[in-house]
């Protein structure tokens, strides 16, 4: 499986905030088994899509330096499920940042009804904290982020285009 | 208690409330935070941005962490902090009572000394009050 809670970014603004859309389809697996007989796509993974979108913000802000770990969910409110056929539209904004880490707060809606509203915050891994040198191979986080469409939307603060880092 | 520090308490005790997800009631001046409101690691970091964000004010790592200290074998002998430990961090942080720990000094024990009281003075010294 794919480890990819976002199916496409649709803005990216650099240490602001970003939008992203995550449709859900029956032919998901993990829709088996969180509740037989009524799917939808379980809570956590919707986190989890928001905490992606958040934490790519996050890196990014810092360059690609900081090796950015979901650290917290401070807060995570649901108001209705996300049913096969639904498209989710997650919008994460960065609360603040600092030396070591980040807090972000994200909403998900649905035909234009909030869906679900959550806090996050990031951690930096320190080197030597479980585990030692970059989270990604080489080119991994590159490709997963092309195929996310991130660098057709991604600008800067001014508005210009975000290039694709050697550091990816 | 004077009205400011009455209501940096409410602050303060309103953030340790939403990052530990304990009561109101739980949060008092004696309150350690790790042993009595079960702050984690972790936890600091989100005290450090609840408080940055309640106050307006910026909270350098080494405050509330005075790792550089506890670890320098300058400072701690044998799992103790020595004299010359004990000033430096009463000069790092002086508005936490240290009182308790100096009389059994162990570092171990360190990460369990800050009160919910320590953390209103430290927020009283970064606002100037």
């Amino acid at each position: 499986m794919r480890w990819m809670w976002v199916d496409r970014f649709t803005e990216f603004v650099s240490g602001s905030h970003a939008r992203g859309l995550k449709n859900i389809a029956l032919d998901e697996d993990v829709l088996d088994d969180y509740c037989p007989g009524f799917p939808y796509l379980p809570p956590t993974l919707i986190i989890e899509g928001m905490a992606q979108i958040g934490g790519i913000l996050v890196a990014e802000m810092f360059d690609w330096d900081k090796r950015v770990v979901l650290a917290k969910v401070g807060k995570a409110e649901f108001f209705a499920p996300a049913r096969p056929g639904d498209q989710l539209q997650y919008h994460v904004k960065i609360d603040s940042a600092q030396e070591n880490g980040a807090t972000a707060i994200g909403t998900s809606h649905c035909n234009g009804v909030l869906q679900a509203n959550i806090d996050l915050m990031f951690a930096f891994l320190e080197d030597g904290r479980f585990a030692d040198g970059p989270l990604f191979k080489p080119g991994d986080l590159a490709t997963m982020l092309r195929l996310m469409d991130l660098f057709q939307v991604a600008v800067d603060s001014d508005g210009k285009p975000i290039e694709i880092s050697d550091k990816l | 208690m004077t009205a400011s520090s009455e209501e940096v308490f409410e602050k303060v005790q309103a953030a340790l409330v939403d990052a530990l997800g304990v009561d109101d009631d739980e949060v008092t001046p004696g309150a350690t935070l790790v042993g009595d409101l079960g702050a984690e690691s972790i936890d600091f970091l989100d005290i450090v941005f609840k408080l940055e964000k309640a106050f307006g004010i910026s909270i350098p790592r080494e405050d509330l962490s005075p790792e550089d200290i506890l670890t320098n074998s300058q400072f701690v002998q044998g799992g103790m902090v020595t004299a010359e430990g004990m000033s430096k961090l009463k000069a790092r942080m002086p508005w936490a009572d240290l009182s308790k720990f100096e009389k059994n000094p162990r570092v171990q024990d360190f990460s369990n000394l800050l009160t919910v009281q320590d953390m209103c003075n430290y927020v009283q010294t970064k606002i100037g009050d």
